[in-house]
Parts: C-alpha cells; sequence; structure tokens
C-alpha cells in the first residue's frame, strides 16, 4: 500500500498549486481495495500484505505492489513494486514503471494463452478516467468570476478531493489486478508476468489506435454471439457446467444492471450533497442582511448544512467503494468466469468435431488395417478428450474458486457497508444533537 | 389643526417603535388624552364612508388586540381534501377545523367545508379591507390550471387518484393550513368578521366572483397589476422617514436572499427524490441478485440487502417531505409575504401621491383665491373660499391617512418581524429534529441488516 510520501507525491501531481495540504473526503482511506478478499481465496499469503515489513518472506513468495502513483497530463504511470523468493527472478526487490496500456497488454497475453484456456482470467482493470473531474475543474476555472473567494476555495479543493479518490481508486484497481496474478498458483510464474515486473524499459505496448478499438469491440461482438450459438448449438453432458453458463449469465446480468443503478444513486446522493452545500452558501449570505442573534442563528444553520454536506458526501462515497465497486468488479469477473465457460464450450466443439472425424475416418478405411488416417484421427481425438476433460477439471475447480471469492469479497464489503452506514448515521446524528442545543441557546 | 395633527402623529411613531404595538394605548400619559373615540373620530373624519364603516371594525376590534399577549390562542386545521360534484364542474373542498379561546367565537372548537376558491375569496376581502391601512396580508396560495385539472378529470369520486395528485392535493392542502394558521396569527385579522364568518359559518360563501383566474375580473385585476408596476418602477417619492428608507432596502435585500435559499431548497427536494427513486431500484436490483445467487447466506444478505434499501428508498422520500414542507414551502411563504410587504410600502406611497395632489390642488385654489381678493370680485370669492377649505380638509385627510398608513406599517413590520424571527428558529429547528430522527432510522435499518451480512460463511 502507499505510506505517506507517495501521498504526497500524488498529492503534488494531482494539485501542483496546492502544496499537499487537502484532506480526503473520505475517512475510509478508498486506497484499500474493496475486492481485496479475490486475492486471498487461493494464495493466503498476499492477505497478509505489510508491506512495510519486507522481512517475513516465505518460501516461494511472491508480493507485488503499487508503491507510488503519478499522473502526468494523459497518463498514469504506476510503480510496481516486487518483492519475491521466486526462482527466475534477478531481483528479490525490484521496480518497474508501468502504464495503464501495459497492465492491458499483460491482461491480453495472458487470455490469449492458450494453456490457460481452463482458467478465469483476473479481469483488467479499467482505463483511469479522470475526463469528469478535469471538466469539472476547468468549469471552475471559467466560473471563478461568479463566486467569492471562500466558495471557490471551497469548491476547488473538493474537487481535488475528488480527484485524488479516483485517483488511489484507479491505483487500487490496477493492484487488485496483480495482485490476483500473482497469488494464482499458475499465473504467478506466467513469463509475461515476469517480464511485466522485471523488464526497465517500456514494454511497448502503444495506446490502442481507434481502429484497434473498433476492431476489438467487433472481436468482442463476434466472441458474445459465438458464445450464444455455442450454448445453443452444443449440448453439454455436465449439468454442473450448464448450470453454471446459465446461473453466470443471469448474475452477469443483475450485476451489471446493480452497478449501474447503485452508481447512479451515489451520484444522486453526492447531488443531494452538493444541495446542501448551496443551502449553507445561502444561509451564510443570509446571515449578512440579518442582526442580532438571528444574524448568529443563521450562520450557525449554514454551519450546519455544510456539516451535514460532508457526511452525506462520505456516506455517498462510501457506498461508491464498499457497494458499487464490488459490484463492478464482481460484474467483471463473472464476465471473466463466463469466458471460461464459452472457451470450454468451444473445445466441447472441438472435441466432438474430433470424434465424427474419428467416426468418419473409421467408416471410410474399414477395410484397411491400421490406417495412418485413423491413427491420426485417434490422436486427435484423444488430444481433444483430454484438453476437454483437463479444461473441465481445471475450470470446475476455478469456478468452485471464483464462488468462494465473491461471496468472501461480498461479506467483506456488505459488513463493511452496514458498519460505516452505521458509524456515519450516529456521527450525524451526534452532530445534530449537539447543532440543536447550539442552535437552541442562540434561540 | 394643522400644527396638531404632525405632533400627534410623531407621538404615535415614537410609541409605536419603542412600546412596540400592544400597549400604546395605555402607556401613553398623553397631555392631549388621546383617547379612543378622539382617535377614531379623527379617522373618520379622514375617510370615505366605507373605510369609515372598516375601521370601526379594526378600531373597535382595538382594545381586545391591545390586551392580547398571547393568552388567546387560535388553532386552526384543513383537512380532509374531498372531490366534490365531477369532471369540470367539481371542485376539492377542505374541513376547515377551528379550536379557540378568543370570546368573540360563539363556541370553542368548530368545523366548515370550505372550497379552495372561498380561501382565495377570504384573502381578496382582507386585501381590499385591510392593504390600504398597510396591514400585511399573508397571501393565499396561487390557482394552478393544470395541477387542479389534473385533480378534476381523475375518475375517482372521492379520492383525488393518483400519488402525483394526491401529492399535489396535499401540498395545497398545507398550503392552505399555513395559510389561514398566518392569517389567524393576526390579532386584528383572526377577528375580522369576515374572516370569522370562513371560520364559523356553517353556510355556504356566496361565490368569489373574481378569483377565477379566466374571468374578467381576473383579467381586469391583471391590468391594473400592471398599471401599478409600471407606477411603482415609474415613481420615485421623496423620502423624508428614514426608516423606510432603510427598511426597504433591507427588505430587498432579504427577499434575495431568501429567492437563492429557496432555489437552492428546490434543488435538494428534487435531488432526493430522485435520490429515493434510485434507492428503490437498487433494492430492485438486490433483490434479484438475492434470487438468482446460488449461496444461501449471501443470498439472504442480499435479500435483506434490498428489504434495508427499500425502507432507506421510503426514508429519502420522508427526508424530501421534511426538506419540502419545512423548509422550502416555509421561504416560500416568506417570499409571498415580502411580495405582501412590498405591496403596503406601495399604498404607502400611493397615500404620498394623493397627499401631494391635494395640497398642490391646494395651493392652486389659493392663488385663484388671493387673485379674486386682488381684483375685488367679491362674487367669486365666496366659492373660492369654499374651494380653499375644502382643499385644506383633503390635505388633512390626505395627510392623516398617510401618517396612520405608515405608522401602521412600522407596527406591522415589527409584528412581522418577530415572527419571522420565530418562524424562522422554530422551522430550523423542527428540520434538525427530523433530520435527527430520520438518521435513528437509518442507524436502526443499518443494525437489523448487519448480522446478516456477518452471518455469511
Amino acid at each position: 500500500m502507499m505510506d505517506g510520501t507517495d501521498e504526497s507525491n500524488i498529492l503534488n501531481s494531482a494539485s501542483p498549486s496546492n502544496g499537499g495540504t487537502m484532506e480526503i473526503a473520505s475517512p475510509t482511506n478508498p486506497l484499500a481495495p474493496t475486492t481485496n478478499g479475490s486475492g486471498t481465496a487461493t494464495s493466503p499469503d498476499s492477505s497478509s500484505s505489510a508491506p512495510m515489513t519486507p522481512a517475513a518472506l516465505g518460501e516461494n513468495a511472491l508480493h507485488v505492489e503499487i508503491s507510488d502513483a503519478l499522473s502526468e497530463k494523459e497518463k498514469v504511470k504506476f510503480t510496481v513494486h516486487t518483492r519475491t523468493t521466486l526462482p527466475g527472478f534477478a531481483k528479490k526487490d525490484n521496480n518497474v514503471v508501468r502504464q495503464h496500456e501495459e497492465f492491458v497488454w499483460l491482461h491480453d497475453r495472458i487470455e490469449e494463452n492458450e494453456d490457460y484456456a481452463g482458467y478465469i482470467i483476473p479481469p483488467c482493470p479499467p482505463r483511469p478516467d479522470f475526463d469528469a473531474s478535469r471538466e469539472k475543474l476547468q468549469r471552475l476555472g471559467e466560473g471563478e468570476g461568479n463566486m467569492t473567494k471562500e466558495e471557490f476555495k471551497k469548491m476547488k479543493s473538493e474537487l481535488e478531493a475528488e480527484y485524488l479518490a479516483t485517483f488511489k481508486k484507479t491505483v487500487a484497481m490496477h493492484e487488485v489486478f496483480l495482485r490476483r496474478l500473482a497469488s494464482h498458483p499458475v499465473f504467478r510464474v506466467d513469463q509475461h508476468l515476469k517480464v511485466f515486473l522485471e523488464y526497465d524499459q517500456d514494454l511497448c505496448a502503444k495506446p490502442r489506435k481507434k481502429m484497434d478499438i473498433f476492431g476489438g469491440f467487433v472481436k468482442s461482438l463476434g466472441k458474445t454471439t459465438d458464445g450464444i450459438l455455442l450454448s445453443a448449438t452444443v449440448r453439454d453432458v455436465n449439468d454442473f457446467f450448464e448450470n453454471e453458463l446459465q446461473f453466470l449469465t443471469e448474475y452477469h446480468g443483475h450485476l451489471r444492471e446493480a452497478a449501474a443503478r447503485t452508481d447512479k444513486m451515489t451520484q444522486r446522493h453526492k447531488d443531494v450533497g452538493d444541495a446542501h452545500q448551496k443551502i449553507s452558501n445561502a444561509l451564510l449570505q443570509l446571515s449578512t442582511t440579518e442582526k442580532g442573534h438571528m444574524e448568529t442563528f443563521a450562520a450557525k444553520s449554514a454551519e450546519v448544512f455544510e456539516r451535514i454536506k460532508n457526511l452525506e458526501t462520505r456516506v455517498a462515497s462510501d457506498q461508491d467503494l464498499k457497494l458499487g465497486d464490488t459490484l463492478r468488479y464482481y460484474q467483471r469477473d463473472s464476465d471473466a468466469a463466463k469466458a471460461l465457460l464459452i472457451r470450454r464450450l468451444r473445445c466441447l466443439a472441438a472435441y466432438e468435431t474430433a470424434n465424427r472425424n474419428l467416426e468418419k475416418a473409421r467408416s471410410k478405411n474399414k477395410d484397411v488395417h491400421a490406417p495412418l488416417e485413423v491413427q491420426e484421427a485417434e490422436t486427435a481425438q484423444a488430444e481433444a478428450c483430454e484438453k476437454f476433460e483437463s479444461m473441465s477439471a481445471c475450470g470446475k475447480e476455478e469456478l468452485i474458486g471464483f464462488r468462494n471469492r465473491r461471496v468472501a469479497a461480498f461479506k467483506k464489503s456488505l459488513v463493511e457497508l452496514s458498519d460505516l452506514e452505521i458509524k456515519h448515521a450516529k456521527s450525524q446524528y451526534e452532530y445534530l444533537r449537539q447543532s440543536l442545543l447550539a442552535l437552541k441557546e442562540i434561540a | 389643526m394643522e400644527v396638531e395633527s404632525p405632533e400627534h402623529n410623531r407621538e404615535f411613531a415614537e410609541v409605536d417603535i419603542n412600546n412596540g404595538a400592544i400597549t400604546d394605548e395605555e402607556e401613553v400619559p398623553a397631555p392631549g388624552t388621546v383617547s379612543l373615540e378622539n382617535e377614531s373620530d379623527l379617522f373618520v373624519s379622514a375617510m370615505t364612508p366605507s373605510e369609515v364603516q372598516q375601521r370601526r371594525i379594526s378600531v373597535s376590534n382595538l382594545e381586545e388586540v391591545l390586551t392580547d399577549d398571547g393568552d388567546y390562542f387560535i388553532e386552526i386545521s384543513v383537512s380532509d381534501p374531498q372531490k366534490i360534484g365531477d369532471g369540470m364542474s367539481s371542485y376539492l373542498a377542505y374541513k376547515v377545523t377551528t379550536k379557540t379561546n378568543i370570546p368573540k367565537f360563539k363556541r370553542s372548537e368548530f368545523s366548515t367545508l370550505r372550497r379552495f376558491s372561498d380561501f382565495l375569496g377570504i384573502h381578496d376581502l382582507l386585501v381590499g379591507k385591510y392593504m390600504r391601512l398597510g396591514r400585511i396580508i399573508p397571501p393565499a396560495p396561487s390557482k394552478n390550471i393544470i395541477g387542479t385539472t389534473k385533480v378534476k378529470i381523475s375518475p375517482q369520486q372521492t379520492e383525488p387518484g393518483t400519488a402525483t395528485n394526491q401529492e399535489w392535493v396535499e401540498i395545497r392542502r398545507a398550503a392552505l393550513e399555513r395559510f389561514v394558521h398566518r392569517t389567524a396569527q393576526h390579532p386584528v385579522l383572526r377577528v375580522d368578521m369576515d374572516f370569522m364568518n370562513f371560520l364559523e359559518s356553517d353556510q355556504e360563501l356566496p361565490r368569489a366572483v373574481n378569483t377565477a383566474m379566466l374571468s374578467g375580473a381576473g383579467v381586469m385585476r391583471l391590468f391594473n397589476k400592471v398599471g401599478e408596476t409600471v407606477n411603482k418602477i415609474t415613481y420615485k417619492m421623496d423620502e423624508n422617514d428614514p426608516w423606510f428608507d432603510d427598511k426597504i432596502t433591507e427588505v430587498e435585500n432579504l427577499d434575495g436572499n431568501l429567492q437563492k435559499l429557496h432555489a437552492a431548497l428546490k434543488s435538494l427536494v428534487t435531488s432526493r427524490k430522485e435520490l429515493s427513486a434510485l434507492t428503490g431500484l437498487v433494492a430492485k436490483s438486490a433483490a434479484m441478485l438475492s434470487t438468482c445467487e446460488e449461496h444461501t447466506g449471501l443470498s439472504r444478505a442480499l435479500s435483506n440487502l434490498a428489504d434495508v434499501e427499500e425502507k432507506i428508498e421510503l426514508l429519502r422520500s420522508e427526508q424530501a417531505n421534511s426538506d419540502f414542507y419545512i423548509l422550502a414551502e416555509f421561504i416560500k411563504d416568506y417570499l409571498g409575504l415580502f411580495g405582501a410587504i412590498k405591496c403596503i410600502f406601495h399604498e404607502r406611497v400611493k397615500a404620498f401621491q394623493n397627499w401631494q395632489y391635494a395640497q398642490m390642488q391646494l395651493s392652486k385654489r389659493r392663488e385663484n383665491r388671493g387673485r379674486f381678493e386682488l381684483a375685488n370680485r367679491a362674487d367669486k370669492l365666496d366659492q373660492a373660499q369654499q374651494e380653499v377649505e375644502e382643499w385644506q380638509g383633503k390635505v388633512q385627510r390626505c395627510q392623516q391617512q398617510f401618517d396612520d398608513i405608515s405608522a401602521e406599517i412600522k407596527r406591522e413590520m415589527e409584528r412581522f418581524e418577530l415572527t419571522r424571527v420565530k418562524d424562522f428558529k422554530a422551522n430550523i429547528i423542527k428540520y434538525i429534529e427530523d433530520q435527527m430522527a430520520h438518521q435513528q432510522q437509518i442507524i436502526s435499518y443499518w443494525e437489523t441488516f448487519a448480522p446478516f451480512a456477518r452471518e455469511i460463511v
């Protein structure tokens, strides 16, 4: 995780004009990945992540973390810190600088590897998106003349905090991706991962051009229709997988909807917070036209509304962090699990084709003794069968792993969510109670 | 006479400022012994017959009003909106229930059925009677043709239809209740004959003709309003009372700031309502996830999450209601009251204009008289003398009216300020109490949920 010095680094890059004095809106560290539980299911050593104690490294350990990140105009540069005792690594402790595109590159290499067809590929982290924050900052700059100095300052520091939160979330997402790879028994020894962690040069993963993105879209569209076609034409012999596919398809849909709705909800909740700020501003202005204790009363009310705004915004961002992020992550993870099932179906189709080929070869060469064609078909069939079998066995384990991971992650976030909701509501209640006394004193 | 009256007025004004409206009559030792009759005589002489009658009403009330310092109470509730009749000729009627210990009322608790236009009617009557005297008449809720029509054409006879209609009816009901309540808080307005009749009488009130928006009278009213606005903009009076200068600026500033506050509150209400709806959608999604989820524990937790979110949906809409009724509508009412205050300020300007006009006329007549005196036209002199006297009377009356309205406005403003401060504080405090209750609900909702999350194995 990130320590103090890293944070100031981010701060400086996020807001060069503001000497690192801002506060993060959310009391909970947005860096703590909600989906942390995902990495712990398969490998216990990644959960004991105490980055500041480099001593305790067991045998065959692989620790990956993003120790620092810098935001530069359009791109974010992540410093990936690796500590390992795995054989084959040149250094036990190493730092490399990676960009988002290189993460995508790593993800794609793993996804396209045939040997990994039976595993759920950890979903690729989403592209850093600061456009919204940047746009707001820009608009703030344009509207500078329309507001008082205090309002402007307040707005600015808020936007910076928002930017920082998004930034930290992005870092966390990328870290979770690496951690899942590092904690997976197979992926952790992947050559591409090793290159990604060790090679101190740019991996030449150029950001995808527009055409490529379009091509990728067509490809993914092809994949989807392929999946539908496969699930319609290939009869699965195994109920477990058939049920899983059905379940995952439905589940994925619900997750996507739930994630989108939660997102909208938290967004609107932030608007509620903003409205409180507007009310606070209006009340403060009102207090200037009031006299005597009415002036104090209005000013105090303004203070109360501003505080409620902060508390409500916190509730919103924690909902986003706990509920929204979990839903979003498992939306992607369930998609990855679905992809595994589709790959398995494709493999099944290939196996069936091999069977048919063998039949054909046999009937064609029934009079020939030990025909080459049949032998070839037999080996092909045996290979396809073995591949399918091993993929099924592996897939089953992976799906059970997915389920455990999912349940653990949901449990963790739901527990944290309810704790935070209670905490925020309690502190708001307490604040309101005190304000009420103070206001009654004025009145 | 001319020397005496300003003195009297100054006295009046001073008393007003120092002692408040309530006790001036008793506490002034009054070398000129300004008895009640004396004063009312003065008023009467300065007024047209219809005004005399009105003034009588208020003056006769004065005694009671002045001794009233909180011993009297009156509570009015407007409830049970019901649709009467069918189609476009139907209307909504409300039950108006009054509880009071003011002896002028025949009973201490009574209720009657009143329709919306009756409320507008009583408001117009009060405006007609008291606005020219400088009293702040609480504004009645405005007409809303679209809302009304929607309710009218909704098929149900007694129940006013859909949720939006119901909400609309509730908004109006609350607005009407606040309007009557506010009127009843005014020591003079509450014992006005018409207002009492409005509360007490079992009879249907005569249909107020000019409340209909599209009637001829309504159009005329619109024209008058436009004319007055033009007049307000164009005419600047020379203010010789700095109190008014200050007050007018103060009212303008407060009005402007309250408008901003109202806009901010409205956006809060909208956002909060949307948040409520979106929370409902999240609840639905959680429920769907729960039915789909294979893991029993997680499924149970998700289904409980759906329950919690559903409860929070309701809670958010309750919060939106407190935002709306306790704050937004309250501020809106005050914007209306500031409108009424601007009206009485304008009435004062009109009174000043009349006075100036009368003075101008008087000096003209005096010139005429002087000319006739010089020309020694004894035949014309008599008539000229008569005219001078007539205008002298008019000037005096107009000045009296102007002084009266000025004094009344000061008194009203003082009362208004007291109520405003009290109301504002009470509403903010009520709002915070409401929010506290809401937070407590949130705590209890999540506390019931928490075990289900922890139980997931």
